[in-house]
């Protein structure tokens, strides 16, 4: 990973030091362990701070919403995707961005690997496929591909899909069955489904962490701060919960890239991508889309066929 | 629960199934008065947020209507409609609705026998699963008194 930073870090130096782009969105290191935060680089001096690893799960598109100035942003296989439908939403120009694609290996399950241990973990280094875990009285090593984030081990998108600058080669992309989980709740009864999502979403807090972290949610107001009508409780009574959940997923239908930011983001760690993968797979099978792979076709929800299935319609 | 009437609310598009209704009634046909209609102006104003809220509030089945494709008043409304209504219905089916709660058609004004006919099969579909069992949100009973006692 060390080369992928140094690669991005001469990348950005020279963008800036040749005034390509006023600032660079990137990640530096976090606070805490597995958490690098994003950052924002302006001078030649600063881009030292910039690094890469498996802790960049962060959405870096959703910092692009209705930015003015020439940007130069470090994007992995989702956050291109994201980057796309940015554009096609008109929340930014491609003239103003200048793209560092970085071919992504997956990112790592913090959550994952913090209940695997008893203690606070204090530092977590990785080479190559191994990340090492430390913490006080305890070193572990672990194998990388064991604790991927539950999106990134069925990513079928690590390249970015657009770029102007490539921080390493491209990679093979996977060959995976992305929604196995999806048709193990279509295949339960109604009353089993139901009750399924009571315990899926059991924990929630209503934090709205989730919609925060998601490059799709940049309405000036979000249907939940709505109050004229009021369209959904602000309780964490279930239903208003559940009401939340399903409009949330539905606004991102057609769009959502499975970066999988906001199930990283979550407190409670509620699989929230099963909702919008649900819509995934319908938008995969009802219209052939996937979101954010070209800048010249409309969202499924913004274009029709004539012949588009309606056999669920008398 | 022999004497239990489903409560269905349909959203009728103003230009084709609304006048479906008024023609079936002018014709004195027969149909269940299960559904309390809300005419929309095109089924493509139809928000996903109408369908939740009417089954928060206890609305037994929903259905919504609208013109035949390529009859839209507004040219392609209903064509956006479509796909709208495809994913909501998966999603909520997805989420424990049972199928045979949500309902969809394209009726034009003409087709008052048609009228009938859904509307009888939407009801006969509603009453089959009886009662909703979860999602209803009401006011606690105590409130709902307290409410009323200031009223007074
Ligand atoms: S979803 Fe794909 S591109 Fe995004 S972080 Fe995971 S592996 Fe990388
Ligand atoms: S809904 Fe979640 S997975 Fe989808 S784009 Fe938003 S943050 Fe990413
Ligand atoms: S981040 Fe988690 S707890 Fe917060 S609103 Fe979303 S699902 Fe609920």
């Amino acid at each position: 990973m060390s080369d992928y930073t140094s690669k991005i870090k001469e990348i950005s130096e020279r963008l800036l030091k040749e005034e390509k782009v006023e600032i660079i969105i990137g990640f530096r290191k976090g606070t805490v362990p597995m958490m690098n935060e994003p950052c924002f680089v302006k001078t030649p001096e600063d881009v030292k701070e910039l690094v890469w690893d498996s802790n960049c799960g962060i959405n870096l598109a959703n910092y692009l919403t209705g930015r003015k100035e020439k940007i130069a942003i470090i994007a992995k296989g989702c956050d291109s995707r994201n980057i796309v439908t940015h554009i096609i939403e008109n929340k930014i120009k491609r003239e103003q961005l200048l793209i560092i694609g970085v071919p992504c290996k997956g990112m790592i399950d913090k959550n994952k690997i913090t209940s695997m241990f008893e203690n606070e973990i204090m530092e977590v280094s990785e080479d190559k496929e191994n990340i090492t875990v430390k913490g006080e009285g305890f070193e572990k090593t672990l194998n990388k591909n064991d604790v991927l984030q539950e999106n990134c081990k069925i990513c079928v998108h690590r390249n970015p899909v657009i770029y102007d600058e490539l921080a390493a080669d491209l990679i093979d992309e996977q060959k995976v069955d992305r929604y196995e989980d999806v048709r193990k709740i279509e295949a339960m009864s109604p009353e089993e489904k139901w009750s399924y999502f009571d315990d899926l979403l059991s924990p929630c807090i209503r934090c709205y962490a989730c919609r925060n972290a998601c490059p799709l949610c940049y309405c000036p107001t979000c249907f939940v701060d709505e109050s004229m009508p009021q369209w959904v409780g602000k309780s964490i009574d279930p239903v208003d919960t559940r009401t939340f959940h399903l409009l949330r997923a539905y606004h991102c239908a057609g769009r959502c890239t499975d970066c999988g930011a906001c199930e990283r983001a979550c407190p409670m760690g509620i699989k929230v991508r099963l909702f919008t993968k649900k819509l995934e797979k319908d938008c995969l099978e009802l219209y052939g889309w996937q979101a954010g792979l070209s800048l010249n076709e409309r969202p499924p929800l913004d274009t029709y066929r004539p012949d588009d299935p309606e056999d669920f319609i008398k | 629960m022999k004497d239990w009437k489903p409560r269905i609310v349909g959203f009728l598009c103003n230009w084709c199934s609304y006048g479906a209704a008024d023609l079936a009634g002018v014709s004195r046909m027969q149909y269940p008065p299960n559904v309390r209609v809300i005419r929309i102006p095109c089924s493509g104003r139809m928000s996903p947020k109408f369908i939740l809220a009417a089954f928060m509030k206890g609305a037994d089945g929903i259905w919504v209507s609208g013109c035949h494709p390529g009859d839209c008043h507004y040219m392609e409304g209903n064509y956006y409609a479509r796909r709208k209504f495809a994913l909501f219905k998966n999603l909520i089916e997805y989420m424990g609705i049972e199928p045979g709660r949500l309902h969809f058609s394209w009726i034009s004004s003409a087709e008052s026998t048609k009228f009938a006919r859904v509307i009888n099969e939407v009801t006969s579909a509603v009453k089959a699963l009886g009662p909703r069992k979860h999602g209803i949100k009401t006011m606690p009973d105590e409130l709902v008194k307290s409410k009323i006692s200031m009223a007074k």
